[in-house]
């Protein structure tokens, strides 16, 4: 291993003063497959980011450490950039031409052409006299069949794009990126998340033939049973830091959850709680399935007690946030839902919400806000909707009273400390914590009994993680509201939570209590309690 | 100054220096009597306000600027023909076709929305094909429409309804007059300036309720609007019903100030002049308030109703007296689409 097609030496990154990646480092060796795994927000996107050149790093200040690639220093700065050094990447969207066929997409820019006469007047080389040339499309087609061939793709090189299933438009992708030969190394970013089992069975094969073939592979996924199946070797990223790099041998699905996930935060001082739970549950989940792309749910039951804080955790894509959605009607969904013993109607979103549900999104820009109303209109909102509060008057003619909508956005501005220039101020020019507040207070204004919040902390800095979570406890201490909080930050949800439920494959694999060990919930997150 | 500027809005702060430009020169150059000038463009925006008005509830509700609005005008169209050819004049015949354009508008309306659900995205691009062809198949309808009334009907034995119908003796100018007091030369038509500002007064206090609320929030935010249990299909056709509605009683009241009835291809553009005199208010696909209703219909309009005499006293003037027909038309066109064109690129400074 003289030359590694791959090295990353000390690559540092920060986003606004926020460091993201602190100094990771790896190698990866011609023929290796190398995986790279760790929870969301743990660096892996952004360290991609960098290898390809992403206009997004140079705009954010750049990045420092090096990279070569087969044995070459480079410093990318655009994506073609980077493929000229022999970095392939297969993309997670699909970046093909669906009115092409096969052997054109694998082709495009790249074609194989024949002089013709119009071509041999502008001269016999330039860029002019290659625009006007004829495609070989003979050549082209033979050619990429040599590499469909060699990834074990039985498609044909003519059929045209449109229509093919998701699984074989990946195959052409990857398809592209070998036939550019020079290839040294590819990136597969999550390439099985769209792919059914035997299609991704086929990926994880056609992967390890090309690293047969001599050309490295840097694979990211949150499937760990497969990293385990097709890697050599594993990097674990956690908070921008390279944790451990595990050979195959020596690693386990529970090793690799353990150490994606064990973070430790100081243990927080909770406030004592006035009354001891009930033991009737105020919330009861059976058998529940949800539709959402991305995130199903399949079958998942569990049950919320009153006064408590219930942590939901997960890795991406395992449902955990398919369960807040479909339970508040966002999403087609089956199953049975109970408060307070009482059966909700599914999907119907109003009669949810005023039977005493609320709900804070995972997705604050698109779903949690009005981006462009005031912060007094987020906040009333909804509860003017559900509850009627807010209006003068009755009946269809009441109007909306303006003034107790300030006054009362004014109290809650102060209440959660949300850094404005006043209640009238619009949304979209509020920084992501102070946001989050404002979509936590239109939540309260709800008055819920039980409130679901998911991924309060995404994307807010580390101070206001902090104070979001205060909110959220004195939220449930003061008030008695009983909190359902999903995130994929399990160190949060040890920190104020009373019970952790771990979501694996859209089923609810495990309740645990907050300080039970990291290698339990690895168990669980890697769903081998459901398993077995 | 700048500051200034940027409170009022660049757009409505031109075409407000230009209009006062516009009645300066007339004052200053020409033998034009200004009080009338002034008087017509009273008339104009009055005539043009209600659709200008309907336009509202359709951006509001999230499917944008409502280009199919020649639907609801047709409706008020055949409302107003059903009154005419049964002989009902006065207050009863206007207030008569309103209401009964007004329900046609409704279930049209309805139609419309179911339309424009299946075409999400793309509402306002359809819009203007619902418009036109909607105007197609009007012409057809008047074809073919069994009115009793000869007044209606073309004349000399003919079938079908004539171009432009008579309000005369109808319920000609029955707004306009309503009320209203000499300017000088010119009068004020205080009936119909009243209707306009009371439904916008009455769309405005319905935005402010729950409903109206709730439709704006699903067009502000949809997926929001979801998440807060509002039914955003029925927000988004109530939005579509109210603007066909509103666009049934404005053509009434167009026509009443007017004096005819015009049908046939007269709807077929309509709806671009009042698209853009929302927009020069200061609205935009997203957003459009009252205020921008009021502002930019007096502004379009006034601009129009000014330039044109304008234009054409000047070039009698050039010319020693001696008019050409066809030049204000077409500098009518020009700046007319000028400023249609001016409202629909122009990209509001964030």
């Amino acid at each position: 291993m003289t030359n590694p097609a791959l090295k990353l030496t000390d690559i540092r990154k920060s986003y606004f003063g926020n460091a993201v990646l602190k100094g990771v480092s790896l190698e990866v060796a011609p023929g290796e497959i190398h995986a790279l795994v760790g929870e969301n927000g743990a660096g892996k996107s952004t360290l991609m980011n960098i290898l390809f050149g992403m206009p997004v790093i140079e705009e954010t200040g750049g990045f420092e450490g090096t990279i070569t690639v087969g044995g070459e220093a480079i410093h990318p700065k655009t994506p073609s950039d980077a493929m000229e050094h022999g970095v392939g990447m297969v993309h997670q969207e699909f970046m093909l031409l669906p009115g092409f066929s096969v052997a054109e997409n694998i082709k495009l820019n790249r074609e194989p052409v024949r002089k013709n006469i119009v071509s041999l007047l502008t001269g016999p080389v330039g860029p002019v006299s290659r625009a006007l040339s004829s495609l070989d499309l003979a050549r082209m087609n033979s050619e990429s069949r040599i590499s469909l061939d060699r990834i074990g793709m039985s498609l044909s090189e003519k059929t045209k794009l449109a229509g093919l299933p998701v699984g074989h438009m990946q195959f052409v992708e990857i398809a592209r990126e070998v036939d550019k030969k020079t290839a040294k190394l590819m990136v597969f970013d999550e390439p099985t998340a769209v792919l059914t089992e035997t299609e991704a069975a086929e990926l994880v094969a056609t992967m390890k033939a090309l690293a047969a073939d001599g050309i490295a592979i840097l694979f990211i996924s949150h499937r760990l049973d497969e990293v385990l199946e097709v890697a050599d070797r594993i990097t674990i990223l956690r908070d921008g830091e390279l944790v451990e790099c595990l050979d195959q041998a020596d690693a386990s699905i529970v090793k690799i959850a353990a150490l994606m996930i064990g973070r430790d935060l100081p243990p927080r001082e909770l406030p004592a709680r006035t009354e001891r739970q009930d033991s009737r549950p105020l919330l009861s989940v059976q058998n529940l399935f949800v539709d959402m792309p991305g995130e199903e749910v399949q079958g998942a039951s569990f049950d919320v007690y009153p006064g408590e804080i219930l942590g939901i955790a997960g890795l991406a894509g395992q449902g955990k946030l398919g369960i807040a959605n479909g339970v508040i009607g966002l999403y087609p969904t089956r199953g049975e839902i109970r408060l307070d013993d009482k059966p909700l109607s599914l999907g119907q979103t109003l009669s949810i919400l005023q039977e005493g549900l609320g709900y804070v999104s995972e997705d604050r820009r698109q779903v949690g806000l009005l981006l462009d109303e005031s912060i007094e209109f987020n906040i009333v909102a909804t509860a003017m909707q559900v509850r009627g509060k807010f209006l003068k008057g009755s009946g269809p003619f009441a109007l909306y009273d303006q003034k107790a909508a300030r006054a009362h956005a004014n109290r809650l501005i102060e209440e959660f400390d949300i850094r404005c220039q006043g209640p009238s101020q619009a949304v979209r020019r509020l920084s992501g914590g102070n946001q989050q507040k404002v979509c936590l207070a239109r939540a309260f204004t709800l008055e819920p009994k039980l409130l679901f919040v998911s991924e309060p902390t995404r994307g807010v800095d580390v101070g206001a993680k902090d104070r979001v979570l205060n909110l959220l406890v004195d939220l449930n201490r003061e008030r008695n509201t009983t909190i359902v909080l999903i995130s994929s930050e399990l160190a949060e949800l040890r920190q104020i939570s009373d019970r952790i439920a771990v979501v694996s494959g859209g089923q609810v694999a495990g309740i645990l209590p907050p300080d039970a060990p990291d290698v339990d919930f690895g168990l669980l997150f890697s769903g081998e309690a459901v398993r077995s | 100054m700048m500051g200034l500027m940027e409170r009022i809005g660049w757009t409505r702060g031109i075409l407000a220096i230009f209009l006062v430009g516009l009645w300066f020169v007339t004052i200053v150059a020409t033998d034009l009597d200004f009080s009338i000038l002034f008087s017509d463009c009273l008339v104009r925006t009055g005539m043009n306000g209600i659709l200008v008005l309907a336009l509202v509830p359709a951006v509001r509700g999230g499917v944008g600027l409502n280009f199919g609005i020649p639907l609801g005008m047709i409706c008020g169209l055949l409302g107003t023909i059903v009154f005419m050819d049964a002989g009902i004049r006065g207050p009863s015949g206007l207030f008569g076709s309103m209401v009964l354009g007004g329900a046609i508008g409704a279930l049209a309306g309805w139609a419309y929305s179911r339309l424009l659900e299946a075409v999400k995205g793309q509402e306002m691009m359809v819009g203007i094909y619902v418009g036109f062809g909607a105007v197609a198949g009007a012409s057809i309808l008047w074809l073919v429409y069994p009115a009793q009334n000869q007044e209606l009907v073309w004349p000399l034995g003919g079938e079908g309804l004539r171009n432009t119908l008579v309000l005369e003796g109808y319920f000609k100018q029955l707004l306009d007059r309503f009320w209203s007091f000499p300017i000088g030369s010119g009068f004020f038509p205080t009936g119909l300036l009243a209707f306009w500002l009371l439904l916008c007064l009455l769309v405005g206090l319905f935005l402010r309720t729950r409903v109206g609320l709730a439709l704006s929030t699903a067009g502000a935010n949809p997926r929001f609007a979801e998440s807060s249990g509002i039914n955003v299909r029925a927000m988004r056709s109530l939005g579509v019903i109210l603007s066909t509605v509103l666009g049934a009683i404005g053509i009434v009241v167009f026509s009443q100030s007017y004096g005819f009835v015009q049908l046939y291809k007269a709807p077929l553009l309509m709806a671009f002049p009042t698209v853009a005199a929302l927009l020069i208010g200061g609205a935009t696909v997203r957003v459009a308030k009252i205020s921008h209703v009021i502002v930019g219909t007096f502004l379009f309009q006034s601009v129009l109703t000014t330039s044109l005499p304008l234009v054409n006293d000047l070039i009698q003037q050039a010319e020693g007296g001696e008019a050409y027909a066809n030049i204000p038309e077409i500098a009518r066109l020009i700046i007319s689409n000028g400023i249609i064109l001016y409202a629909l690129t122009r990209k509001e400074r964030a």
